[in-house]
């Protein structure tokens, strides 16, 4: 059978009128698809991935970038998408690596859940006017408390608080190592998590010694791979995150390959050098409850109980269930990573094809903690596919305390989504670790950039918080009724608990 | 909108509410016509140890012989009847008040701390939600609402309201905006001692609802003060909070207040606000909750909704208007007006 070449995705054109053959989309395309023939500038549309980056960098603005139409005999069911992946499967026999969130043209419910706003009877409260409190704590809280009153009258307290996060804001950096991201992005992320008075997970990566002024931001995580994990690593995170499960890929571990672990990687991964990195799928200590609960208690134990412990898991169907085994496991809150999660690299199948939307996750496990009366005792935190204030809104009043963003970051610092993540060769200077590439992110600016969206994304959770007559993030937790279904039948309702617009 | 008017004799000498229909209606501006009611403490002298089971039937054929049998599987019926009502021009009766006088048999519920009261509590959500045409909407000892859809002079008469005496009274004039209204949707909102009285919106219902729902009490009147009587039931009789540190978690300082107490009371409202939060109230609200010891008046943190308290000798007021106090007591020793989020409180001495 003679395969041949699948036709190329991405059209390139460059308009001769306009280029000035400076050469910089040559210097600024790691892929190849720009080469200098004789006097002119050619472009190999084969090798573009989509990324913009020539786009971005040309001075003139003569290139063209257009997906290419599709010249293949239209189907329903057998999409080219489908029969290119066989083609490559049968060429090459392996399994199709991808990068970024889902790529499935599923639709999203964040979208069709519409907020409310007040009008007349009940006011819309003016952020510029009046305070505006999204001040989140992240840890276990007492479900009631215990008081004394002393003989002259005054209110002791009895219930000791376990230790917490403090954030003014409900949205925090999801956790990428360094590994998956280069140092530069790292940095960039925790400069902005510091500005932003956020947190940023470190990812299974370790701590770079580059990170170590930002740790009170940081935090760190304890994966099956354990790389870079020490009591060093543990104390200088502000809480640590044990990471079960991950969105983009729920069921399987990590791998990062030999190529990327450089002399830098492998000593914060604490490997050797041009050794793969392979996060197994389970923790090989956790097969139970039981077992988690104890690395819970192992980790409290080693950082004397003064850091919070989180417990990250993807969304599956069951993840209800397994938020309430963890919240009875001693952790102090529970992430949970939809299946729109963003990643460095997973099987395309699995990006695709596994998981579940973290709106119905989140419902579901607020609903279990409650009807169990353990809501309060945890912090739930929403991650996956968080693209603007109103998926942070709704993500909260559907019951998460606060949400993870991963991709948006990323596309704050330049990221184009062009889901190639996984070949090392991202041209904005994040998914590498080339050091040419690495050194095109400059971890200031970017970091400005991060912490710029941050900053606007919280103020516009506050307009909408203002507009629903509401002037605490705690009274917006949960809130089901400030949110209404629009085109979402009636099972995803009932899951949702949420009223259809118009009741 | 919405007008609440409520007094305390802090003597425990009781008042009829004659003069408190005139001061309600003062506020019929505030109302739509479409829900009063009357509260009031000390109306069951001689059933003093029974608890007073106000049910609306929708007719007494079909549902009162499933309520009565449910009573009495739980305890003692010590008498039962028809309240008194007073046919109205303008006030459509809907439903057939019935009251009960109820002693639980407190060995059926075991585990708890106050057997009584828990029987009490589960009977009126078991009724509330699986009997229709029933609605249990006052279930306390000595006390009684009264209430229906009218204007509130109609629902006095209606109920003869200056028949009754009671040592504290509280009273409210509905202007419905987000529900229906309808008889069960009426304030005062009741559950056991606890009695509520609500001018506004409470935007936090959503959030209230499920956390009050995770221990078990189920909204069933489709309005957002009932979760207020449930929340001070759960924090003040279960939870074992005073009156001031209910108000400190339903209406809690702002964080840039707390920040700046001295470390103790900081880290005092800080626990409140991390364990409480869910119960914390939003939107524009001025609240007056009643049990046989007193009264508590508080609005929302930004005050929204308008809030004045008053005193007379032994005689506290709180209402939305002060031509509504100075109707019941023209001569006032001192009126004030209550800071966003501050308690005024009337105990019974």
């Amino acid at each position: 059978m003679a395969i041949g070449s699948v036709p190329l995705r991405y059209k390139i054109t460059i308009d001769p009128d306009r280029c000035m053959e400076c050469g910089r989309c040559i210097e600024n395309c790691p892929y190849g698809t720009f080469r200098k023939e004789g006097d002119r500038i050619v472009a190999v549309s084969r090798n573009c991935t989509a990324c913009h980056r020539c786009i971005a960098m040309c001075p003139r603005d003569a290139i063209t970038l257009v997906e290419h139409p599709v010249d293949y005999r239209s189907h329903p069911l057998w999409t080219p998408e489908a029969r290119e992946a066989i083609y490559n499967q049968a060429r090459t026999g392996g399994i199709i690596l991808a990068g970024m969130g889902n790529a499935m043209p599923l639709p999203s419910i964040f979208d069709r859940l519409l907020l409310d706003a007040c009008q007349v009877t009940n006011p819309s409260i003016d952020p510029l006017r009046e305070p505006m409190e999204l001040r989140t704590y992240l840890g276990k809280k007492p479900s009631k408390l215990a008081f004394r009153r002393t003989e002259a009258g005054d209110v002791e307290l009895e219930t000791k608080i376990a230790p917490n996060l403090m954030i003014e804001t409900p949205i925090m950096i999801g956790h990428m190592s360094y590994g998956a991201i280069s140092l530069n992005a790292q940095l960039a992320l925790a400069r902005a998590a510091h500005t932003a008075g956020t947190f940023m997970g470190t990812g299974e990566g370790g701590m770079h010694p580059d990170l170590y002024p930002y740790q009170k931001r940081l935090i760190v995580q304890v994966a099956s791979g354990r790389f870079g994990v020490d009591i060093d690593y543990l104390n200088r995170g502000a809480a640590i995150e044990i990471k079960i499960g991950q969105g983009a890929k729920p069921g399987i571990g990590g791998h990062l390959p030999g190529e990327k672990v450089g002399p830098d990687v492998s000593r914060t991964r604490m490997i050797p050098e041009g050794s793969d990195a392979i996060s197994p799928a389970p923790h090989h200590d956790i097969y139970s409850i039981e077992d988690l609960a104890q690395l819970v208690r192992s980790l409290k134990e080693a950082t004397e109980w003064q850091k919070p412990v989180f417990v990250k898991i993807a969304a599956v169907h069951n993840a209800a269930a397994v938020a309430a085994g963890i919240a009875r496991s001693g952790a102090d809150a529970v992430v949970v990573d939809g299946f729109r999660g963003g990643t460095g690299a997973a099987p395309k199948v699995f990006r695709d094809h596994v998981g579940i939307p973290i709106e119905a996750a989140i419902s579901a496990v607020d609903q279990k903690l409650r009807s169990q009366g353990i809501r309060n005792e945890v912090s739930v935190i929403a991650s996956g596919g968080i693209r603007d204030a109103a998926d942070v809104t709704k993500a909260i009043a559907l019951g998460a305390d606060a949400v993870y963003i991963g991709t948006a970051a990323l596309v704050a610092m330049g990221c184009r989504v062009c889901g190639t993540c996984y070949r090392g060769l991202c041209p904005w200077g994040i998914a590498t670790q080339r050091p040419d590439l690495v050194a095109r992110l400059d971890p200031v600016r970017e970091g400005e950039h991060v912490a710029n969206l941050i900053h606007a994304w919280t103020m516009e959770v506050s307009e909408l918080m203002g507009a629903a007559g509401i002037n605490a993030i705690e009274s917006l937790r949960g809130n089901r009724d400030r949110l209404r279904g629009y085109m979402l039948d009636e099972g995803m309702l009932q899951v949702l608990d949420v009223k259809t617009v118009g009741a | 909108m919405c007008g609440i008017i409520s007094v305390v004799d802090r003597s425990g000498a009781v008042m009829d509410g004659a003069r408190i229909r005139d001061a309600l209606s003062m506020m019929d501006e505030r109302g739509s016509g479409e829900g009063a009611g009357y509260a009031a403490y000390g109306v069951y002298p001689e059933f003093a140890d029974c608890y007073a089971i106000h049910v609306f039937f929708d007719n007494i054929v079909e549902t009162k012989a499933p309520v009565d049998a449910l009573l009495e599987t739980w305890g003692t019926i010590v008498h039962d009847e028809e309240i008194p009502t007073y046919e109205q021009a303008h006030l459509r009766k809907i439903h057939t008040p019935w009251r009960y006088f109820f002693r639980p048999d407190p060995t059926l519920m075991t585990g708890t701390p106050s057997p009584e009261d828990d029987i009490v509590t589960y009977l009126v959500m078991k009724v509330n939600t699986t009997m229709r045409g029933a609605l249990i909407y006052s279930s306390g000892k000595n006390i009684g609402v009264f209430k229906a859809a009218g204007w509130p002079e109609d629902v006095a008469d209606f109920y003869r309201i200056q028949d009754y005496k009671g040592y504290i009274w509280l009273a409210h004039n509905r202007y419905p905006t987000n529900t229906r209204g309808w008889w069960g949707g009426a304030h005062p909102f009741n559950l056991l001692d606890w009695s509520v009285v609500h001018n506004g919106e409470i935007t936090s219902y959503g959030t209230n609802r499920r956390y009050i729902e995770s221990y078990g009490y189920k909204c069933t009147m489709f309005t957002d003060t009932e979760v207020v009587a449930y929340l001070v039931d759960l924090l003040a009789r279960k939870h074992g909070l005073d009156e001031e540190l209910v108000v400190r978690a339903l209406a809690p300082p702002f964080w840039d207040e707390i920040d700046r107490m001295p470390e103790k009371e900081r880290e005092l409202n800080r626990a409140i606000r991390l364990a409480y939060g869910s119960a914390m109230m939003n939107g524009p609200f001025a609240i007056v909750v009643a049990n046989h010891d007193g009264i508590a008046g508080f609005t929302d943190r930004i005050k929204l909704r308008p809030l004045v308290a008053a005193e007379e000798g032994d005689r506290m007021y709180i209402s939305s208007e002060e031509a509504a106090i100075r109707r019941i007591a023209p001569e006032l020793d001192r009126v004030w007006m209550p800071r966003a989020g501050e308690p005024v409180i009337g105990r019974v001495r």
